[in-house]
C-alpha cells in the first residue's frame, strides 16, 4: 500500500512537471496548419534580435562570473581561513537578494547611480552594462557563494594556505595556484547557474534599457503565438544544457586528499 | 654562537597566557624536539617560529637576523604538517617544484632540484601521481621533499608522523633523521610521543603549561629529569617514600633496608621523607648475584608486552612496575605471589618538587 502511495505521488509530480513542458512542446511545432513542423523554430533562428539578445546575454553572463567568481572566492576563503566567527552573517547577507526583489535592487540602482549622482553610471550604455552586471551578480550571489563555501570546506583551507605560505607563497598565489584550482568544480557549479539565471533574467535588464534574451522573451511572447513557445523550448534547453555540464564537470573532480 | 635562538619568547591568546618566557638556543645541523601533553605549546611555538603566530613578547633570530616580525613567506622556513598538506591540484612533481616556482629559479634548475629531492625520499618513480594515489606514508615523504626543495634555513615538524600507523611511523622517523643528518639542517620537530622525541633527537625540550621543563638529550630527560613532571612524563616511573640517613653520603633508608645513592642529596634534613623514583628497568628480582634484596612486596598483575614482561608490586602501599627481558624460559610471577626486590643504586632518583 505504501508503495502505491508512493509511486501515485511520483507519478502526479511528474505530470505536474512535465505536462507543461509537453503541452509547451507540443504547441510550439503546431506553427503548420494540420501538420508538426519547426517552423516556429526557424523562424525565431531566423530573426536577427534574437542573435542579438542572446549574444549579448551570454557576454552579460561570462562577465558576470568573472565577476562573481573574484568577488565571492576570496571572500568566502578569508572568512574561512581568518573570519570565521563572520560566516553565519556573510550567508545572511548573500541570501538577501531571495527575499529581496529583483525590481527594488535594480531601481536602488538606478536612484543612487543616476545621472545627478558622484557616479552617473546609468547616464551611459557602458555603465548601464556594468549596472547589469553588478545586479546579475547580486542574484547570482546565493548559488554562487554556497558553491564556492560548499567546495572550501572540502580542502583543508588552513593547512594548505600555511604549506603555500611556508613555501614562499603571497595571497594572490595562494588564491590563483592553490584554492581556486581545488574549488573549480564548485566554482564551475555557482557558475552555471549563474548562467541560467542571467539567460532567462527579465526585470534588471528591462528597467535598465539592455538588449537582452529576457526583455527579447516577453516581447516575442506578448506579440507572437507560436514563437514564444518555441523560444521557451530553447531557453529550457540551455538551462537543462549547464544542469547536465554541471554534473559532468562534478563527475571530473578528483577525489578529496586522503591517505590509500 | 647559536642559529636558532628564541629568547623570552610568549604567546597569549585573549587572557589566556600558552607560552610563557621560552627561551632556547639551537645550534646549525641541531634535532631538536619538542615532547609535551596536549595543550603544553609546543606546537604554539613551533608556529610563531613559523611565523603563523605573532609573539606576544620576545624575539626569534635565525642566523643572526631577527625573524619575529616577518611573515611566514618571507622566512625561508620549510614545514612539514600532521596532515601532510600536499596540494591535491598538483601531481608530486609539482607538489616539490612549488616553493622553487615561487622563487622564480629557472626551469632546468627546478627540474634538476626536484629529482634531486625525489630520489632523497625514493619516490622518482610517482613524480606523475596525485595525492589521493598515494599511502600517508609516502604522502609525507613528497611533503618532507617538499619543505626541503627550497632549501630552508630550517626545517619545522609538526607530529608529521602522528596520522601514520605504527610500522610506518618507525620506518619513516628513521628515514627524517637520516636525511636531516645527511642535509645538516637544522631541524625542530614537535611530537608527544616520547619514544619518538628519544630516539631521534639531539636534544629533547620537554614542555609543560607553556614552559621549557627541561632542556637535554635524549639520554640526561630519561635517566635525570630534574622535575616531577619530566619524570612522570617520559617514560614510566616508579615513585616510594624513603628516610634520609645520611644526605652527604647519600645514605637512605627504604622499609628496612639502608641503601647508599652514588651521589650526595642536597637541599634535604637528615631524617626526613624524601621521594625516591626509579624506571621499571631498575628494578629486579633478587637473585644470589643481585645482591641485597632491599624491597618485598605484593604481585598485583604480569603483563606480557612483547620484549618485556612488567610486573606490577605493591610495596606496602607503594605500587611499581619492574620489566624483565622476555625470554622463552622467563615465568611470569603469579598475582598473590610475594618477591624480593633488587634495586639499581645508580638508577634511583631524588625528585625534586
Amino acid at each position: 500500500m505504501k508503495r502505491l502511495w508512493a509511486w501515485a505521488a511520483l507519478i502526479i509530480g511528474l505530470l505536474y512537471f512535465i505536462l507543461p513542458l509537453v503541452g509547451m512542446t507540443n504547441f510550439s511545432l503546431k506553427m503548420r496548419r494540420g501538420e508538426y513542423s519547426f517552423d516556429a523554430y526557424a523562424k525565431v533562428f531566423a530573426d536577427s534580435r534574437f542573435h542579438e539578445t542572446f549574444s549579448y546575454s551570454v557576454w552579460m553572463a561570462l562577465l558576470t562570473i568573472i565577476f562573481g567568481v573574484f568577488l565571492v572566492v576570496p571572500t568566502a576563503y578569508w572568512v574561512r581561513l581568518k573570519l570565521p566567527f563572520l560566516r553565519p552573517y556573510i550567508e545572511f547577507i548573500t541570501l538577501l537578494p531571495l527575499v529581496i526583489p529583483a525590481i527594488v535592487i535594480v531601481f536602488g540602482y538606478i536612484r543612487l547611480y543616476n545621472t545627478s549622482s558622484w557616479l552617473p553610471l546609468t547616464g551611459s550604455y557602458v555603465g548601464t552594462d556594468i549596472l547589469l552586471v553588478f545586479g546579475y551578480a547580486t542574484l547570482s550571489l546565493p548559488y554562487m557563494y554556497r558553491a564556492v563555501d560548499t567546495g572550501l570546506r572540502t580542502i583543508d583551507v588552513t593547512t594548505l594556505t600555511e604549506a603555500a605560505q611556508s613555501l614562499g607563497a603571497g595571497w594572490v598565489t595562494i588564491i590563483g595556484r592553490i584554492i581556486l584550482p581545488n574549488v573549480t568544480v564548485a566554482v564551475m557549479s555557482g557558475a552555471f547557474v549563474t548562467f541560467a539565471i542571467v539567460m532567462g533574467e527579465f526585470t534588471m535588464a528591462a528597467l535598465l534599457n539592455k538588449p537582452a534574451f529576457g526583455p527579447y522573451m516577453q516581447l516575442l511572447g506578448a506579440n507572437r503565438a507560436y514563437e514564444p513557445a518555441a523560444l521557451a523550448v530553447i531557453a529550457f534547453g540551455i538551462t537543462w544544457a549547464c544542469l547536465g555540464l554541471m554534473q559532468l564537470v562534478s563527475r571530473l573532480q578528483k577525489t578529496p586528499q586522503r591517505p590509500v | 654562537m647559536s642559529f636558532l635562538t628564541l629568547s623570552h619568547l610568549q604567546k597569549s591568546f585573549g587572557a589566556t597566557k600558552v607560552v610563557h618566557d621560552f627561551n632556547m638556543a639551537i645550534d646549525k645541523g641541531e634535532f631538536i624536539s619538542f615532547l609535551g601533553p596536549s595543550g603544553c605549546g609546543k606546537t604554539t611555538v613551533l608556529r610563531m617560529i613559523a611565523g603563523f603566530e605573532l609573539p606576544s613578547g620576545g624575539s626569534i633570530v635565525i642566523d643572526g637576523k631577527d625573524q619575529t616580525r616577518l611573515k611566514p613567506n618571507q622566512r625561508n622556513i620549510g614545514m612539514v604538517f600532521q596532515a601532510y598538506a600536499l596540494f591535491p591540484n598538483m601531481n608530486v612533481f609539482d607538489n616539490v617544484a612549488f616553493g622553487l616556482k615561487v622563487a622564480g629559479k629557472p626551469k632546468n634548475e627546478i627540474e634538476a632540484r626536484v629529482k634531486e629531492m625525489l630520489k632523497l625520499i625514493h619516490l622518482e618513480h610517482l613524480a606523475d601521481r596525485y595525492p589521493y594515489q598515494m599511502s600517508g606514508g609516502q604522502q609525507q615523504r613528497v611533503a618532507l621533499a617538499r619543505a626541503l626543495a627550497p632549501a630552508p634555513q630550517v626545517l619545522l615538524l609538526d607530529e608529521p608522523l602522528s596520522a601514520l600507523d605504527a610500522k610506518i611511523r618507525v620506518s619513516l622517523r628513521e628515514e627524517i633523521r637520516q636525511i636531516q643528518r645527511q642535509l645538516g639542517i637544522t631541524t625542530v620537530f614537535v611530537t608527544h610521543d616520547q619514544e619518538e622525541a628519544l630516539s631521534i633527537s639531539d636534544r629533547i625540550v620537554v614542555m609543560n603549561a607553556g614552559k621549557a621543563d627541561q632542556i637535554g638529550t635524549p639520554g640526561e630527560i630519561y635517566n635525570r629529569p630534574t622535575t616531577r613532571f619530566v619524570a612522570n612524563f617520559v617514560g614510566t616511573l616508579n615513585v616510594i617514600q624513603a628516610t634520609l640517613v645520611n644526605g652527604s653520603t647519600g645514605a637512605l633508608k627504604i622499609g628496612e633496608e639502608t641503601l647508599s645513592l652514588p651521589q650526595s642529596i642536597e637541599g634535604k634534613a637528615d631524617d626526613s621523607l624524601i621521594s625516591i623514583a626509579f624506571r621499571p628497568e631498575a628494578a629486579m628480582l633478587a637473585g644470589p648475584s643481585t645482591g641485597p634484596a632491599v624491597l618485598s612486596g605484593t604481585v598485583l598483575s604480569s603483563n606480557f608486552l612483547g620484549s618485556v614482561l612488567r610486573t606490577k608490586v605493591d610495596l606496602g602501599g607503594n605500587i611499581i612496575s619492574f620489566d624483565m627481558f622476555n625470554q622463552p624460559s622467563a615465568v611470569l610471577p603469579k598475582a598473590g605471589e610475594t618477591v624480593m626486590l633488587a634495586l639499581q643504586q645508580d638508577g634511583l632518583m631524588v625528585l625534586g618538587d
